[in-house]
């Protein structure tokens, strides 16, 4: 479904991917992990075709991304949903016209089945009840749920998720990350899970790939990452305060910053 | 060096002036080249005629009443000292019409309307829904920018000829109905000044460039504010601050070419 | 808000500001009065025309009834060429006369026509053969000082 190559990114000569290989296969649910900063929305947002690569390439669907034109990039976008880390739904729209959207957009579909399809789609999240409720009125884990419903609103066939537990309670969190789950199966689609939340998505996913500064570190089925002797997995998946990443960021001597040397 | 240095800050500044000045004038283009949408599914911009026309309206009214009625005063105080009293409509409504109404009415609206479109863009954009939208293949200029360019450049001119209709009835209450100057050389005289071609459709023409003008440096700084707080803070600042100053500076040039040199 | 309600407002919005436009157009400016297909144009020739401008008003008994369009100097006969644009409901003899006066001490310059006995009427691009200058204020204090000196001393 999707392939990663050779994948090169740079920020004004600072690299932020190098060499990136991935392979995602049609209906399986992929997490992404690693620390803050260490280029994962960057590469998600090179699978949504917001960025060029530097070198390499991404196929989605066959399809080269950074070939296609403007034209041809937004088809390919229309079967692609994307979960933003904080819902970013619209907020001069309510809930219903938020999930109504893509379809209004994108299709000439009469208004009564677009009620129907919004309602089933709010339905599949739970949230049924809340359909004339502005985005403001909701809670943060339900306004994620209902970010949910938006992005499955046109049964993508790659469903993109940016920190999807980021500041969720642990209910919403179960409830967010079996959501996910479950659409991923009923849509026969593929998911990508980008996230530092690792309980959680070793629950749910079928395969993991750890990246550190910009590579890719480790990767597996939750169970081989579990068991993964690698010292950054290894304190990444216990949470381990020292290790290979350190707690001290690089800095002078601690004596002289406290002026207590020579 | 310090000398070096700062002619070395006034040539960074000159190059990133007019770099954004290049960049407003792209935006320009793209709105304009985005348009169809704000005509073919007009209730866009119905939604955003609402928002900037009709919130503006309470203090375009209050103003407008303000002004007529302190031009009726001042002008009369000034015209009786050389006994020409009878003037006092032609020069309320002839400083309306051509100066006041558009440049004052337009000030109000960058102030009024103008950062509130900032603020709104640029919140759209720090809350990442400008890009959950391009994300689900709708174009962002296309859906968000170009109603509310279209809201204001029909809502200016509609504003700065009611700011002129409500000054001119300021005017009449302070000089004919307060003062007791006569009611029909008011009217007449008026009539007689105020030319249909030369004053009344040139500040209509004013006010419609100055409603560009706004709305493009509004949706400009909102589009392109840092997706920060005190981003969105400042270019609502800029917005109000650039479009104020670009106003007084096309008045200058409009006057010019519609009055001067004959 | 509801969509009907939000049509409502921007639709009262739209019909109040294109009402104000034609309030300005028609009670303030001159729009009822000027019509522009329904002229003629007529042009005289003036010794000096003081401070006539171009739009300057052309009155007859005191009623509006055209605009000057165009002043130029006509080299041949180093005069001033004015061309007046008259309205059609206001015709006039050819021997109608041409004043340029002026509205109080200190006011505009305006063209006064002065309708003569002619059986015949102007005709649209004819000229009006009679016409009197402007009154040069300076002119007329230096005739005044001439002929005040010409006066044997009493």
């Amino acid at each position: 479904m999707v392939e990663i190559r050779d994948l090169n990114f740079a920020y004004d000569k600072r690299p932020v991917l190098q060499g990136i290989n991935m392979t995602f296969p049609k209906g399986k649910l992929i997490a992404i992990m690693g620390l803050s900063g260490c280029g994962k929305t960057t590469l998600l947002r090179h699978i949504g075709g917001a960025l060029k690569p530097t070198s390499g390439h991404i196929k989605v669907d066959g399809q080269i991304l950074h070939d296609l034109d403007q034209d041809g990039l937004y088809a390919m976008r229309r079967k692609m949903g994307m979960l933003f880390q904080f819902g970013a739904l619209f907020t001069d729209m309510s809930v219903y016209d938020n999930v109504a959207f893509q379809m209004r957009e994108h299709t000439d579909l009469p208004e009564e089945l677009i009620h129907d399809l919004v309602m089933m789609k709010l339905n599949a999240v739970g949230l049924r009840g809340t359909h004339d409720l502005m985005p403001s009125e909701l809670s943060g884990g339900m306004a994620r749920r209902v970010a949910l419903a938006r992005t499955v609103a046109l049964d993508p066939m790659l469903v993109m998720y940016d920190e999807p537990f980021a500041g969720l309670d642990p209910i919403s969190l179960t409830v967010v990350g079996d959501l996910i789950r479950q659409l991923n199966d009923a849509l026969g689609a593929t998911s990508v899970i980008v996230t530092h939340d690792i309980q959680e998505s070793l629950k749910i996913v079928d395969y993991v790939y750890f990246m550190a500064n910009g590579v890719i570190e480790a990767e597996g089925t939750p169970d081989e990452i579990r068991a993964s002797g690698k010292e950054f997995v290894h304190q990444f998946v216990h949470g381990e305060m020292d290790g290979p990443v350190p707690f001290h960021y690089p800095g002078g001597d601690y004596r002289q910053d406290l002026s207590l040397g020579n | 060096m310090p000398a070096v240095k700062s002619i070395r800050v006034i040539g960074h500044r000159a190059i990133s002036a007019v770099w954004r000045i290049g960049m407003a004038t792209r935006f320009f283009f793209l709105i304009l080249l985005y348009s169809g949408n704000s005509f073919r599914r007009f209730h866009l911009t119905v939604k955003e005629l609402f928002s900037t026309g009709v919130m503006s309206l309470l203090i375009i009214v209050v103003a407008g009443l303000f002004v007529g009625m302190v031009l009726g005063l001042q002008g009369y105080e000034t015209l009786k000292r050389y006994g020409s009293e009878a003037a006092l409509g032609s020069m309320v409504a002839l400083s309306l019409v051509r100066e006041l109404g558009p440049v004052l009415a337009a000030l109000l609206f960058a102030s009024r309307a103008g950062s509130a479109m900032t603020a709104e863009i640029g919140l759209m954009k720090a809350t990442e829904q400008i890009a959950a939208m391009e994300m689900m293949a709708v174009n962002p200029v296309a859906r968000i920018v170009a109603p509310r360019f279209w809201a204001g450049v029909i809502s200016m001119p509609l504003l700065a000829a009611l700011f002129s209709a409500i000054g001119v009835f300021g005017g009449y209450f302070v000089g004919v109905v307060q003062i007791g100057v006569d009611e029909g050389s008011f009217w007449s005289q008026m009539q007689s000044a105020v030319d249909f071609r030369e004053d009344i459709l040139n500040g209509v023409i004013k006010s419609f460039v100055f409603g560009m003008a706004v709305t493009v440096i509004a949706l400009f700084e909102g589009y392109d504010a840092p997706p920060t707080a005190e981003g969105v803070s400042g270019a609502t600042t800029r917005t109000v601050v650039e479009s104020s100053l670009a106003i007084l500076m096309l008045d200058f040039i409009l006057t010019a070419m519609m009055f001067g040199g004959k | 808000m509801e969509r009907t309600t939000l049509d409502l407002w921007v639709g009262m919005f739209v019909v109040a500001g294109i009402a104000a436009l034609v309030m300005l157009a028609m009670k303030v400016g001159n729009l009822s009065t000027y019509n522009v297909s329904e002229s003629y144009e007529v042009h005289a020739y003036f010794t000096n025309i003081g401070g006539l401008k171009p739009k300057a008003s052309i009155k007859s008994a005191g009623v509006l009834v055209g605009r000057v369009t165009e002043i130029t100097l006509d080299t041949e006969r180093y005069e001033a060429k004015v061309v007046m644009s008259l309205d059609k409901r206001y015709q006039f003899p050819k021997d109608t006369f041409a004043n340029i006066l002026t509205a109080g001490l200190l006011g505009e310059q305006y063209i006064g026509l002065m309708p003569g006995g002619d059986e015949e009427m102007l005709q649209n691009g004819e000229q009006l053969k009679k016409t009197q200058s402007a009154v040069v204020l300076e002119d007329l204090i230096g005739k005044f000082l001439y002929s005040r000196a010409e006066e044997p001393a009493k």
